[in-house]
């Protein structure tokens, strides 16, 4: 080993802390998109809620649905049939619950969306 | 000794190497990082005679390994890296003050590196990159410095023995 291999081999460790670090500083990894749910009742707007935050929301006293992990289910529905408690979990932009009986739709939207079209033609 | 016959049985001890260290699970744990022995014959090649010699038994090992052993996708992955280390390793050997286990360090993590830019470029994943990079610097850098430290054992040894 000479005099310059270990400015090597120093250079070479001080590289891996920074690709450790910085990635981490600016907070590359985890960051999930920036996804809402919008909820809407007999097509009126009725919340926005962020999917980074975990809750539990009443949605009047018809439904309630809970966001967790990222992901949206609805957890209760007074109607007969329950389909919307079927319907999830929705955690992608696009992704819609809808509980018919109550008019309550669950509908996941972001800013960006990659695989989104570009136009419609029409 | 006629160089095509040395060639030849050099590139069978890369890859009986290469066969050995498929049974040594020296660095469990983590995906992709080996010790990477054959390349103590690629680094050996390098200093005894020079860059072409090495070059070819580094190809025809990795054809080989990766037709017993692997699938297309690593054979692409080991071709970058090896390409890419020997290229570095090349340079560095002419760069005085370095020795063969600095040029070997440099080769483990430019092989490395290498690799995973192939492999980031297939995938479609920067992240991977950023994620996985540090690792494979840090596993360059281990591999490298032991598989210099047997290559300046190996020249040491047979100083004065080799010659096509």
């Amino acid at each position: 080993m000479k005099k310059r291999d270990f400015v090597l081999v120093g250079a070479v460790l001080a590289a891996a802390l920074l690709c450790w670090l910085v990635p981490r500083a600016l907070g590359i990894f985890g960051r999930t998109q920036d996804t809402e749910l919008v909820i809407t009742v007999d097509g009126e707007e009725y919340g926005r809620y962020p999917l980074s935050e975990d809750q539990v929301i009443k949605i009047n006293e018809t439904n309630v649905c809970q966001i967790s992990n990222g992901e949206v289910n609805m957890t209760e529905a007074d109607c007969p049939d329950k389909l919307c408690m079927h319907q999830g979990p929705a955690r992608e932009q696009g992704q819609t619950i809808v509980c018919l009986p109550n008019k309550v739709v669950l509908e996941i939207t972001g800013e960006t969306q990659e695989n989104q079209a570009d136009s419609v033609a029409q | 000794m006629n160089r095509t016959a040395s060639m030849g049985l050099f590139s069978a001890v890369a890859i009986i190497l290469g066969y050995v260290e498929t049974l040594l699970p020296v660095f469990t744990g983590i995906p992709g990082v080996k010790l990477g022995l054959a390349n103590l014959v690629v680094v050996f090649l390098l200093y005894t005679f020079s860059w072409k010699e090495a070059a070819v038994v580094s190809v025809i090992r990795i054809i080989v390994i990766g037709f017993l052993f692997g699938n297309l996708f690593s054979i692409l992955f080991s071709l970058a890296g090896a390409g890419f280390s020997l290229a570095v390793m090349t340079g560095i050997k002419k760069i005085s003050g370095m020795s063969i286990v600095g040029a070997s360090i440099a080769g483990g993590v430019t092989h490395n590196l290498g690799q995973i830019l192939v492999a980031s470029v297939v995938l479609e994943n920067k992240n991977l990159l950023l994620y996985y990079f540090p690792v494979l610097l840090i596993a360059g850098l281990i591999t490298g410095f032991l598989i210099g430290l047997l290559s300046a054992e190996i020249l040491k040894r047979t100083a004065g023995r080799n010659r096509l």
